[in-house]
């Protein structure tokens, strides 16, 4: 029997060869951590009493969340991660200034590679899949854990193949294609499994497609959300690698727990009604939705053709007079290509704000929260009760083109 | 392992931020003050009504969304004995053994909100001593039961430098 591309993965980096059920304790080659998650990993890896990372360079500490500091509390925060990162010799340190949104960052700067088992403690860590990389999301104390031992344990996750074929409508991308397949499959219908993406459609999506899909595997409880590398792959990869990568692919006659096919064709933009991923609705049957801020950034939408694809759509247009477009690109590299190709000048003069990269209102941080009532258009990851703000508010997800379109409108409208 | 208490009952996929809202999220260096907020989107008097050794008890997928370690620390702190739900998010049901809050999967149809009921962690048995009703439920893989018994994960490195997978 073959192995799917997860099961190749975990098996080279455990040297001998394992499968879907197994508990494993594995070698990770990237531990991450972000501005919430570390200072309570920190405190319990004091607690082991141990005098060193298990390999400082192997550890990268993003703050993203609440930076620029949000109040007192982040400062505090942060300061805290700052300080540990120089106690333990941490060189990929971000800070004000070089950091980025960390799914954004990390392939960017070329931490993250093909082949890698990536371990973060950030439910969206699973974007790094696009890459042909085993990642996935933990919390603080089994980073702390990672931080200890280099090690994590996991139970080798089965899989489930997405077969995407067809040719994709305008304005639909990676964005609609996991809104649709979460739609399909619920906000549980991976749980615990890897997500494979595969068919004609996925080699032809761009890097940041791929990662906008991975991404939300998580929204489907998916442990990975994985996408075997390609010429594309390479093509990102190798100017931005300063290590040794590895690609694996799955066997023809690897053992998947379910197949589903898509009609790509046949998929409208899409987008998800309050409050989970999984309530989608094709963008013709959305009806009258009023309102009142757009958000286009986030890990999963705040990458350079994400931008593009609005300033395509915001361009010589004016924001609708009741709504507040905050646009917020995911890295400085990022926001630099924005200024440098006229994106930026596009949507100040279209009258949205742009601010420098973070999580910010994706969490109902800051940065955009929303009062009682008030209703948004993000293309962020999660619209669950509360989470850009108040408990009455509404969040809809949806595709950059889609969002900065519905700016313009006033309501969720497609692009004209 | 023996666990007793009421039971809060919650519905379908009950969310990170339903848990734990990130509007609270300046108060994460202060779990104790974090945990007066636990689910208070769902129920807004939640904290006030907890008596130590109650359980929160819910349907599908509990604990979806992030990885946000705080959403089963407060939990913990906010004295509940351990949560029964009918499927578990993965990271949060990970996390919760973590630190040391008894997760348990079993069919939770007919435990209503006020039940009274007991866990038996070692036997896999929940017994309802409301409605005289016993379920069992299957035991939990070996490393996660020997980092519960150890107290949480860190106590578990610490006491062996490794993992115990078996």
């Amino acid at each position: 029997m073959g192995k799917t591309i997860t099961e190749k993965i975990l098996s080279a980096h455990l040297g001998k060869e394992v499968s879907a059920g197994e508990l494993i304790e594995v070698k990770v080659d990237v531990a991450l951590g972000n501005d919430i998650t570390s200072p309570l990993a920190i405190v319990e890896f004091e607690k082991l009493g141990v005098k060193s990372l298990f390999d400082p360079d192997k550890v990268v500490l993003v703050l993203d969340h609440f930076v620029p500091n949000k109040d007192v509390r982040s400062a505090e925060q942060c300061k805290f991660v700052r300080q540990f990162a120089k106690k333990y010799g941490v060189k990929n340190f971000f800070d004000v200034g070089q950091m980025g949104i960390e799914h954004a960052l990390l392939p960017e700067q070329g931490l993250v590679l093909t082949g890698d088992i990536i371990i973060g403690a950030d439910s969206h860590t699973c974007t790094y899949g696009a890459l042909g990389a085993f990642s996935t999301g933990v919390g603080s104390t089994d980073l702390a854990a990672v931080w200890a031992t280099g090690e994590i344990w996991l139970k080798v996750p089965q899989t489930i193949k997405f077969v995407c074929s067809g040719k994709l409508n305008p304005w639909v991308g990676g964005k609609d294609l996991i809104l649709h397949t979460i739609g399909d499959i619920g906000v549980d219908g991976a749980n615990y499994m890897a997500m494979e993406f595969t068919g004609e459609v996925i080699p032809k999506l761009t890097m940041a497609d791929r990662f906008t899909m991975s991404n939300m595997a998580i929204e489907a409880g998916g442990k990975a959300g994985i996408i075997a590398p390609d010429e594309i792959t390479l093509e990102y990869v190798k100017p931005r690698a300063k290590r040794e990568w590895r690609m694996y692919s799955s066997d023809s006659d690897a053992e998947y727990v379910e197949s589903r096919e898509y009609d790509c064709s046949q998929i409208e933009p899409q987008v998800a009604f309050p409050h989970l991923p999984s309530n989608v609705k094709p963008i013709s049957q959305v009806g009258q939705v009023e309102i009142d801020q757009a958000v286009i950034g986030s890990c999963t939408n705040g990458r350079i053709e994400d931008l593009r694809l609005a300033a395509r759509v915001l361009k010589g247009k004016k924001v609708h007079k009741d709504v507040r477009l905050i646009i917020i690109p995911g890295t400085q590299q990022i926001y630099l290509q924005a200024v440098k190709e006229g994106l930026v000048e596009i949507f100040i003069e279209a009258g949205g704000a742009i601010s420098t990269p973070t999580c910010g209102p994706c969490l109902g941080g800051y940065m955009g929260i929303l009062a009682k009532g008030e209703r948004c258009i993000a293309t962020t990851n999660r619209n669950f009760v509360g989470r850009m703000g108040h408990k009455e508010s509404e969040v809809y997800l949806a595709n950059p083109a889609i969002t900065a379109a519905s700016a313009i409108a006033g309501r969720i409208a497609p692009v004209e | 392992m023996k666990l007793k208490g009421n039971v809060f009952k919650f519905g379908d996929d009950i969310s990170t931020d339903l848990i734990a809202p990130g509007r609270y999220f300046h108060l994460r260096s202060n779990l104790q003050e974090l945990a007066k907020h636990v689910m208070e989107d769902a129920d807004p008097d939640f904290y006030s009504k907890i008596k130590p050794g109650d359980f929160i008890v819910a349907g599908k997928n509990f604990g979806l969304g992030s990885s946000r370690e705080h959403a089963p620390t407060i939990i913990k702190l906010a004295g509940i004995s351990g949560v029964i739900a009918s499927s578990f998010a993965r990271i949060f049901f990970r996390n919760a053994i973590n630190v040391g809050l008894p997760v348990i999967e079993c069919d939770t149809t007919d435990i209503e909100q006020g039940d009274e009921i007991e866990v038996d962690l070692e036997k896999g048995c929940l017994t309802n001593l409301t409605k005289d009703t016993k379920l069992t439920f299957s035991m939990l893989p070996r490393v996660m039961t020997n980092i519960l018994q150890d107290g949480g994960l860190i106590e578990h490195i610490a006491k062996y430098g490794d993992f115990r997978l078996d």
